[in-house]
């Protein structure tokens, strides 16, 4: 196989080999049901237990407020759905951002239809979110805000804190998708007063198939899953032994690694921004420049489509992705794009590239390479861009 | 997720550039769904089409679809190249995933789109076709926004 350069860790991650290591024993030898009496069985849960414990740790929570779930598509479901239906005497407004995931936009799309109202608040160009029209759309009935801790396409990190105080100072609970920033910036509950958070395993070199929702004590939530007695009843099924182990040693490994690895992808971050938007025209960086994911860029090469791009990508082994209509299965380009005031057009443009701790300099050279050949090319086939040279001509 | 012939028409994507002073410039799409597409043409005093150009902003499947077309207009007569479908592009790509077949529609459109400006250009009528939907004047579009 040719050598891959893989630059679409938000979309997922290598579990990393230490990680496979802790897991394996727990298929084939500690393999017991950790609901059962006998010491195979125990073996299971003391295992979760302690993974329930690092995570609990690194987040600045008690361990009995760290529910695992199959992941954060789960745990946003959850957070949603089940506060909703227990607070609905309390109220049935809810708040969140344009610019979430689709698993709380389409969550959310699902909860209007039963009865609740949802307000729908807008960012700003670089796809913050208005703290102001934040702030405007709380009524005496909402109980319930989420947006998200940092953005999976342009990267943008939200002001968790700010919200965290507006929600907390109004009473109403405050619901974060946290899946891509653990592991990613440093995260405590208390401080952002963030009252349930998501995540999710395979985004932090961990297993697919598991994560977790933190849930404050004294939040009345219901259970989501229904069966057995699993995590404190709130979550039946047998669980999932092999994937709990591994997403806490992933998130310890993230934790510990966190400082010196981020600043390298950070730094390796700039340097691709900065060299292709002095070296490619016509281009213009999405998301905000400085809080934004350290792994994290986002970049719309005007008069060129997305697709066309990922697929010349391919072909030279980077692995990337795009918020165009091509990729996304509808005629839309991405909703985060829109929401951030993005016309179409450039919209369609749009290569995201998601850098992970085996990136290396000489690997973002060859990218850089390849990106300006690869848009020079689109562009010479390109009627979009046949007319505006034109128009220059004239001008 | 496309047929060895749609990469290879996406990767060596046949006549593709422009016309100078063509016989007839079709352009269909539009840049909101994210597909634009330009066909020309070089037709001769015998309505043959002698040469054929395209340009495409689009997916992988616009770019094979345009290219595809062009091949099978080529030297072709105005009639001839009037029963060029989107299915008769599909089927020599050996086919195209269900949400790309408007791709191939775009492709017939762009040529249908060529001809008619073709025969406006030269005032006369070709039986059988009418004026295209989504026909792009030059002009037309808003002002490319720049970065």
């Amino acid at each position: 196989m040719k050598k891959i350069i893989y630059l679409d860790n938000a979309a997922t991650t290598r579990t990393a080999p230490e990680v496979v290591d802790a897991m394996l024993p727990y298929f084939t030898e500690f393999y017991g049901n950790a609901s059962t009496v006998y010491e195979l069985g125990a073996n299971s849960k003391k295992a979760m237990n302690e993974a329930r414990g690092t995570i609990a740790d690194i987040l600045g929570a008690q361990e009995n407020e760290i529910y695992f779930t199959a992941g954060g598509s789960e745990s946003d479901n959850w957070a949603l759905k089940a506060t909703a239906e227990a607070y609905r005497s309390k109220g049935n407004h809810i708040i969140t951002s344009k610019i979430e995931h689709h698993a709380i936009l389409h969550t959310c799309e699902y909860l209007e239809k039963n009865g609740f109202e949802v307000t729908y608040v807008d960012v700003d160009e670089n796809g913050k979110i208005k703290l102001s029209e934040l702030k405007k759309a709380i009524r005496p009935t909402t109980i319930l805000i989420s947006v998200m801790y940092a953005n999976n396409e342009i990267g943008t990190i939200q002001p968790i804190k700010e919200i965290g105080e507006i929600a907390h100072e109004n009473g109403i609970l405050f619901h974060t998708d946290a899946v891509q920033a653990f592991g990613q910036i440093p995260i405590n509950v208390d401080e952002c007063h963030i009252d349930m958070l998501s995540a999710s395993g395979h985004k932090l070199n961990g297993p697919k198939g598991i994560g977790f929702l933190y849930i404050r004590k004294g939040v009345k939530i219901r259970s989501f899953i229904h069966g057995g007695a699993q995590e404190r009843k709130r979550r039946a099924g047998t669980e999932n032994i092999p994937g709990i182990v591994g997403l806490g040693v992933a998130a310890r490994r993230a934790a510990d690694t966190m400082q010196e690895r981020t600043a390298k992808e950070s730094q390796l971050r700039d340097y691709l921004i900065d060299r292709v938007l002095r070296e490619v025209p016509y281009t213009r960086l999405n998301g905000d420049r400085y809080d934004r994911l350290p792994n994290n860029v986002n970049f719309s090469f005007q008069f060129i489509e997305g697709e066309s791009l990922l697929i010349m990508l391919d072909m030279e082994g980077i692995c990337g992705s795009s918020g165009s209509a091509c990729t996304s299965g509808s005629l839309d380009p991405s909703h985060v794009l829109l929401a951030i005031g993005l016309p179409h057009e450039i919209a369609h443009g749009s290569l995201r590239l998601t850098l992970g701790e085996e990136t290396t300099k000489e690997d973002i050279d060859f990218v850089i390479e390849t990106i300006k050949k690869i848009v020079e090319r689109l562009r010479s086939m390109s009627p979009l861009y046949e007319d505006f040279v034109k128009k220059q001509a004239r001008k | 997720m496309y047929s060895e012939k749609v990469m290879d028409h996406f990767q060596h994507p046949r006549n593709m550039g422009e016309i100078e002073n063509a016989s007839g410039v079709g352009t269909v799409g539009n840049a909101k769904c994210g597909d634009i597409m330009r066909m020309y043409l070089d037709i001769d005093d015998n309505g043959i089409i002698q040469d054929v150009k395209f340009k495409t902003f689009g997916c992988g499947a616009a770019v094979a679809t345009s290219s595809m077309a062009t091949e099978l207009v080529k030297g072709k007569n105005i009639q001839e190249a009037l029963q060029v479908t989107n299915k008769a592009v599909m089927e020599a790509l050996d086919g195209l995933p269900p949400v790309k077949v408007h791709c191939s529609l775009l492709a017939e459109e762009a040529i249908h789109a060529a001809l008619w400006d073709y025969a406006e250009k030269h005032g006369i009528k070709i039986e059988g076709l009418s004026k295209p939907k989504s026909d792009i004047h030059e002009g037309e579009e808003d002002e490319a926004e720049e970065y």
